[in-house]
C-alpha cells in the first residue's frame, strides 16, 4: 500500500523541485500528443519553451512575455488575498472590462487636450471603476449574504453586454466612419501607456504588477491585515473571536482584487490593446485565477506562474505558424500543464509512505 | 411593437428546451457539490460531452448511443479532476479550471473531422392525442426525450438525496467528511462516484446542444453554458427543485428577451441581452436576503479537501 | 546603453527579414491570422479555403502559415508581428478588429505587405484592405424572401449594429419590401458572431411569432437547424454555402469566396507588382457568390433571383439604387441616383418602412 501522510511543514525542497517536474512530465505527455498529431515532439516542445526565451527572435518575445504576464500577476495578485481569506472573487474579468471602460472612457473625454494629468486620471478612473464593479458583489455579500461567487460571475456576461454598447455607442471614435470601437489611444500620447523603455514591454501595467507583488508579499508577511487574511481563511471561526470584522475583511478582499483588475483593464486598453473594442477582453480575468493558485496563492509564486503562462501563450503561438499545430492541441497542452502542476503539488505537503500506516 | 405576437404556450415549451442543457449540467454539478467537491470543470466536461455524443452518433447513426457515449465521456474527463482532487489533493477551484481548458482543447481536437455534418435527427416524442390538446399539449407532451428526461433526472435526484440511504451518505459526506469517515464511510469513493455523476450529466447536457437544440458540432459551441449551470446550482441553494426553477426561470428569461426583441418592444438591446443575468442576481439577492444565511445552504465541506490523517 | 543594443537588436532583425526575401529566397511565404477556429463552418473557414486554394494555385512556389482564434489587440499585434519577423512576405489578417494592430505592424517592416479585411485604415503604402459586398447577395435573399413568405414575416438575426450589418438588413429590405409592400422585418440582435445556442434560440423566437423566413447575419447553421424543426419556414446559408441543410431549410445562400483575391494578391508580390489598394468586390469579380438556389423555391422566382444576380454580376443594378428614403421619411437617394461607397461603408442608418431602433 501507498499511503500520503501529511508532513508537519511543507517541504522546502519539493517546493523548490516540484514545478521542474510537472513541466517536465507535460513534456513527455505533450510530447506524445503532438507525436499522436504527427509533429515532430521534441521541435514542438523546443518551440514551446525555448524560442521565445532564447530563440531567434527572443529580443521581441521576451519583451512579450511582459506584455502578456503583466495584466494577469496583476489581477491575480488581488484574487490571492481574496482566496487565502476564502473570498471567491471569480469575476475579475468584468472588473477588468469595466476598469478599462472606465479609464478609457476619461482619457477620451478629454481628447485632444493634451496634458501630463490625463493618464494618471485614467489610472484613477480604471482603479476606481474596477473597485465599484467589485464593491457589488462585495456588498450585497455583506448586507444579504448573497453569494459572491455567483454574483461576481453573473457581472462578467454583464460587463460583457456593457462593453459591447460602448464600443458601439458612446465610445464610438467619431472619425471611424460608423465603424465600432474607440479611438486608439496609441494617436493620443497623453492617454497612451507607452513601454518606458522602447521595445521592452515594459508599461506601467508590468510596473504596477511587480510593485503590486512587493506589496502582497510585505502585506501577508508582515502586516496585521496579512495576518487576519490568512487566518480567516483558515480558522474563520478563531478569527472571529481573534477580533477580525469579517464584513470589513470581505469588502476589502474584493475592493482590492476588483481595483487591481480594474487597473489591469486600464493599463491593456490604453496601451497594448490600444481601445476599446466590442472583444477587449480575452479571458485575463479567469486565466489569472488558475495564475494565483498555481502560485500557490504566494506572490512570488503568481509572479513566476504568471510568467509560465504567458511564455505557454506566447510559444504556443510560435508553434501554431511554424509547426501548424492547432490551437486546440496548444490549449489541451497547457490544460496539462496545470493538471501536472496541480498533481505535483501533493509532495510539498505530503509524503509518499510505503507499507502500511502506523497507527497514531 | 406587437406584444400579442408573443404566445405564451410556445414561450414556454421553447425554454423548456432551452433550459435543458443548463438543468442537465447542473443537477450533476448539484451531486457534485452535495458531496463537498467544486468542480469548475463543468464547461468542459459539456463540451467534451458534445463531441463525444456528436461523434458516436454520427458513426453509429443512432442519437441514443450517441448519449450514451457523450455521459461516459464527460465522466471519463471528470475522472481526472476526481484523481487530481482525490487522491492527489489538488486544490478544487483550479483543478476545475484546468478542466475546462482542457477540455476545450481536447473537444476540439476530437471535433476536427466533425466539423459541417449533421447529426441524425431526435425525433420529438409526439404523444398522439396529447400533445394536441390546447396549451398543456406542447408544452407537456411536444418534446423530445431529453427534456423529460431531465425532468425525471431532477425528480430522481431529489428522491435520492432525500429518501436514500446512498443520499443520506452523500450529504453526510459533504457535510462533514471527517465525521463521515470516522463513521467507516468511504469518502474518495464516494465523491469520486459523485464527480463521475456530474461529468455524466454534463456530458448530457452538452451533447444535448449538439444533437437537439443546435445540432450540428463546432468549436466552443457550448459558449458558457457550463458557467451557467454553475450559477444556477448556487442560485437554487442544493435543491433540485430550486436548480430546476433556476434552469427555468435563466432559460424563459434567455427566450423572452430574445421575444421580446422579436416583437419590437423599444428596449435597449444592451439591456435585454443582460437581463438574464440581472434578473438572475436580483432574485438571488431577494432570496438570500428573505432566507437570511444562504451561507447555511452549502455543503460545509464544499470546496475542502479531505485527507483522512490521523 | 542596454537600450541600445535592444533597438540594434531589433533593427537588425528587421533588416534582416526586409532583405530576406529581396535575396530571393525560393518560396513566398504566406501569412493568414484568424478571428476563430477554421473549424467554425463560416467566416474562418471560407478564409481557410481560400489559403487552401493559394496552395493549391502556386504547389511549392509558397509556403502558408496561419493561426486561428487570435484575439483582437495586443495578442493581433504580438501574431502579426511574429509572422512578419519570421520572414513573410505578405500577411491577411482577416478580421475588422485586426485594424489598428495591423496598420501597427506594418509600419515597422516596410517590406512585408499586409492585407486587411474589412477595414478601412491603410496608414502605410504596404497595407491594402479588402472586403466583399455582402449585400449584393442580400439583395437576392430579399427578393426571394419577399416572394416566398406567406405570414410576410421575415425574421432577421443581426450579430452587432455596424454598418455591414445594417447594409445588409437595408439591402434585404429594399429588395423583400419592392415585390411584397405588406412585407415586415422582424429584427433581433444577437450580440455575437457565433454563438449557435443563442442563434438558435433567437431563430426559434421569430419562427414562433409567425415569421417563416429566416435571414441571418451570424456564422452557425443552428437558425438553419431550427427552420428545419419548425418546417415550413426557410432560411439561407451564411459565409459559407451550408449545403447540408439542402433542398429547404436553406433554399440557397451567400458564400464569401476569397480564393481568387487572395490567389491574385500572391502573385502580385511574387510578380513584384504589389500595390496598396482597397478592393470592395462583389458579385462580378466573384468574391461573393450566390449558392444554388434549390427547387424548393419556385421556378418564377428562381429565375427572377437569377436575373438580379446576373444583372450585378454585369455591373448594371446596384442594390441601393433611388428613390429611396431614410427610415425618418428624409430622401437618401432620388430616382435613379445610386449610394456611392462611402455613405455603404459607414452606414448607420434604417431605409424607410423598417421599424425598431439601430441599437447603441
Amino acid at each position: 500500500m501507498i499511503a500520503l501522510e501529511k508532513r508537519p511543514t511543507p517541504s522546502r525542497f519539493w517546493t523548490g523541485i516540484t514545478p521542474f517536474l510537472a513541466v517536465l512530465a507535460t513534456m513527455i505527455a505533450g510530447g506524445i500528443m503532438f507525436a499522436i498529431l504527427g509533429k515532430d515532439p521534441f521541435a514542438a516542445i523546443r518551440t514551446i519553451f525555448w524560442d521565445p526565451v532564447f530563440g531567434e527572435f527572443a529580443f521581441y518575445y521576451r519583451s512579450q512575455l511582459l506584455v502578456k504576464a503583466g495584466p494577469l500577476i496583476l489581477i491575480a495578485i488581488g484574487l490571492s488575498l481574496g482566496f487565502r481569506a476564502g473570498v471567491w472573487n471569480i469575476g475579475a474579468e468584468g472588473q477588468y472590462i469595466i476598469g478599462a471602460i472606465c479609464g478609457a472612457a476619461v482619457g477620451l473625454a478629454f481628447y485632444p487636450t493634451e496634458s501630463f494629468l490625463i493618464f494618471p486620471a485614467m489610472v484613477i478612473a480604471g482603479g476606481l471603476g474596477g473597485f465599484l464593479w467589485a464593491m457589488i458583489p462585495g456588498i450585497l455579500k455583506v448586507k444579504f449574504q448573497t453569494n459572491e461567487i455567483l454574483v461576481s460571475l453573473l457581472l462578467v456576461y454583464v460587463a460583457e453586454a456593457i462593453l459591447a454598447s460602448m464600443a458601439l455607442g458612446a465610445l464610438k471614435n467619431p472619425d471611424g466612419a460608423g465603424f465600432p470601437g474607440s479611438r486608439n489611444f496609441r494617436s493620443y500620447p497623453s492617454a497612451y501607456n507607452e513601454d518606458l523603455i522602447a521595445n521592452t514591454g515594459m508599461h506601467w501595467g508590468v510596473v504596477f504588477a511587480f510593485i503590486a507583488v512587493i506589496f502582497a508579499y510585505i502585506l501577508l508577511s508582515r502586516h496585521m491585515l496579512g495576518f487576519q487574511i490568512k487566518l480567516a481563511g483558515q480558522a474563520p471561526r478563531a478569527a472571529r473571536f481573534g477580533g477580525v470584522n469579517p464584513d470589513r475583511l470581505i469588502l476589502f478582499c474584493l475592493g482590492v482584487s476588483g481595483m487591481l483588475a480594474g487597473l489591469a483593464g486600464l493599463f491593456e486598453v490604453s496601451g497594448p490593446a490600444g481601445q476599446v473594442s466590442i472583444d477587449f477582453n480575452v479571458g485575463y480575468g479567469f486565466t489569472a485565477i488558475i495564475v494565483a493558485f498555481l502560485g500557490r496563492l504566494h506572490p512570488i509564486g503568481i509572479l513566476l506562474a504568471g510568467l509560465l503562462m504567458a511564455l505557454t501563450y506566447i510559444g504556443g503561438e510560435l508553434a501554431q505558424s511554424n509547426l501548424g499545430l492547432p490551437a486546440a492541441a496548444i490549449q489541451a497542452f497547457q490544460g496539462m500543464l496545470l493538471f501536472f502542476l496541480l498533481a505535483v503539488d501533493v509532495l510539498t505537503n505530503y509524503r509518499l509512505r510505503f507499507g502500511n500506516r502506523e497507527v497514531a | 411593437m406587437d406584444l400579442s405576437s408573443i404566445s405564451p404556450t410556445l414561450l414556454i415549451a421553447s425554454l423548456m428546451v432551452a433550459a435543458t442543457p443548463i438543468l442537465l449540467a447542473a443537477i450533476g454539478e448539484l451531486i457534485v457539490e452535495k458531496a463537498g467537491v467544486l468542480n469548475l470543470g463543468v464547461e468542459g466536461m459539456m463540451i467534451t460531452g458534445a463531441i463525444c455524443g456528436f461523434a458516436i452518433a454520427v458513426e453509429t447513426g443512432s442519437p441514443v448511443i450517441g448519449f450514451i457515449a457523450a455521459a461516459a465521456g464527460g465522466a471519463l474527463l471528470s475522472l481526472i479532476f476526481g484523481v487530481l482532487t482525490q487522491y492527489l489533493l489538488s486544490n478544487q477551484v483550479a483543478t476545475g479550471l484546468a478542466l475546462t481548458l482542457f477540455g476545450l482543447g481536447l473537444s476540439s481536437l476530437m471535433g476536427q473531422s466533425y466539423v459541417g455534418i449533421k447529426p441524425p435527427q431526435t425525433n420529438k416524442l409526439d404523444i398522439p392525442v396529447l400533445s394536441d390538446i390546447p396549451v398543456l399539449g406542447p408544452i407537456l407532451f411536444n418534446h423530445d426525450i431529453m427534456v423529460y428526461f431531465a425532468l425525471a433526472l431532477v425528480v430522481l435526484v431529489w428522491l435520492g438525496l432525500n429518501r436514500t440511504r446512498a443520499g443520506l451518505v452523500l450529504r453526510a459526506v459533504g457535510e462533514n467528511h471527517d465525521a463521515a469517515h470516522a463513521l467507516g464511510y468511504k469518502v474518495i469513493r464516494v465523491r469520486l462516484l459523485a464527480i463521475m455523476f456530474g461529468g455524466a450529466c454534463a456530458g448530457l447536457g452538452g451533447a444535448y446542444l449538439s444533437l437537439i437544440r443546435v445540432p450540428q458540432w463546432t468549436e466552443g459551441m457550448t459558449a458558457g453554458a457550463g458557467w451557467i449551470a454553475l450559477a444556477i446550482v448556487v442560485f437554487g441553494a442544493w435543491r433540485p427543485f430550486r436548480v430546476l426553477l433556476g434552469a427555468y426561470l435563466f432559460g424563459g428569461v434567455t427566450v423572452l428577451q430574445l421575444n421580446l426583441q422579436a416583437a419590437g418592444l423599444a428596449i435597449p438591446v444592451e439591456y435585454l441581452s443582460m437581463s438574464p443575468y440581472l434578473i438572475t442576481i436580483a432574485v438571488l439577492v431577494v432570496m438570500s436576503a428573505k432566507r437570511g444565511r444562504t451561507s447555511l445552504a452549502a455543503p460545509a465541506s464544499l470546496g475542502r479537501i479531505f485527507h483522512a490523517s490521523q | 546603453m542596454k537600450r541600445r543594443t535592444i533597438l540594434a537588436g531589433a533593427v537588425a532583425a528587421l533588416a534582416l527579414t526586409g532583405t530576406a526575401f529581396a535575396d530571393g529566397h525560393a518560396k513566398t511565404k504566406v501569412g493568414f491570422v484568424y478571428v476563430g477556429p477554421v473549424g467554425d463552418g463560416g467566416w474562418t473557414y471560407e478564409h481557410d479555403q481560400g489559403r487552401l486554394a493559394v496552395e493549391a494555385e502556386f504547389g511549392d512556389k509558397v509556403e502558408t502559415v496561419y493561426q486561428e482564434n487570435v484575439p483582437e489587440g495586443a495578442d493581433a499585434e504580438r501574431v502579426i508581428t511574429q509572422m512578419a519577423l519570421q520572414g513573410a512576405d505578405i500577411i491577411f489578417t482577416t478580421s475588422f478588429g485586426y485594424m489598428d494592430p495591423t496598420n501597427a505592424v506594418a509600419a515597422k517592416f516596410p517590406d512585408v505587405k499586409f492585407e486587411h479585411a474589412t477595414g478601412y485604415k491603410r496608414e502605410t503604402p504596404n497595407v491594402s484592405t479588402y472586403s466583399a459586398r455582402f449585400y449584393e447577395g442580400r439583395a437576392v435573399q430579399g427578393h426571394i424572401a419577399g416572394k416566398m413568405t406567406k405570414t410576410n414575416k421575415i425574421g432577421y438575426i443581426a450579430s452587432f449594429p455596424i454598418p455591414e450589418v445594417i447594409r445588409g438588413i437595408n439591402s434585404a429590405y429594399i429588395h423583400a419590401k419592392r415585390v411584397n409592400p405588406d412585407v415586415e422585418f422582424n429584427i433581433v440582435w444577437a450580440y455575437t458572431w457565433f454563438d449557435p445556442a443563442k442563434e438558435a434560440d433567437a431563430a426559434t423566437a421569430l419562427i414562433e411569432q409567425g415569421a417563416d423566413v429566416i435571414l441571418q447575419h451570424t456564422d452557425s447553421t443552428a437558425p438553419l437547424a431550427a427552420a428545419e424543426k419548425a418546417g415550413n419556414v426557410i432560411g439561407f446559408g451564411q459565409a459559407s454555402d451550408m449545403a447540408e441543410y439542402k433542398p429547404s431549410p436553406r433554399v440557397s445562400s451567400i458564400i464569401d469566396n476569397w480564393a481568387p483575391y487572395y490567389i491574385a494578391r500572391v502573385k502580385a508580390v511574387m510578380d513584384g507588382t504589389w500595390e496598396s489598394v482597397d478592393t470592395w468586390d462583389g458579385i462580378a469579380p466573384g468574391m461573393v457568390e450566390i449558392g444554388e438556389i434549390t427547387d424548393a423555391v419556385p421556378a418564377d422566382i428562381k429565375a427572377e433571383a437569377l436575373a438580379m444576380e446576373a444583372a450585378m454580376a454585369a455591373g448594371e443594378y446596384n442594390p441601393f439604387t433611388g428613390p429611396l428614403n431614410k427610415q425618418d421619411g428624409s430622401v437618401w437617394l432620388a430616382e435613379g441616383e445610386t449610394a456611392d461607397d462611402g455613405t455603404l461603408a459607414g452606414m448607420s442608418f434604417f431605409v424607410e418602412g423598417l421599424t425598431g431602433d439601430i441599437p447603441n
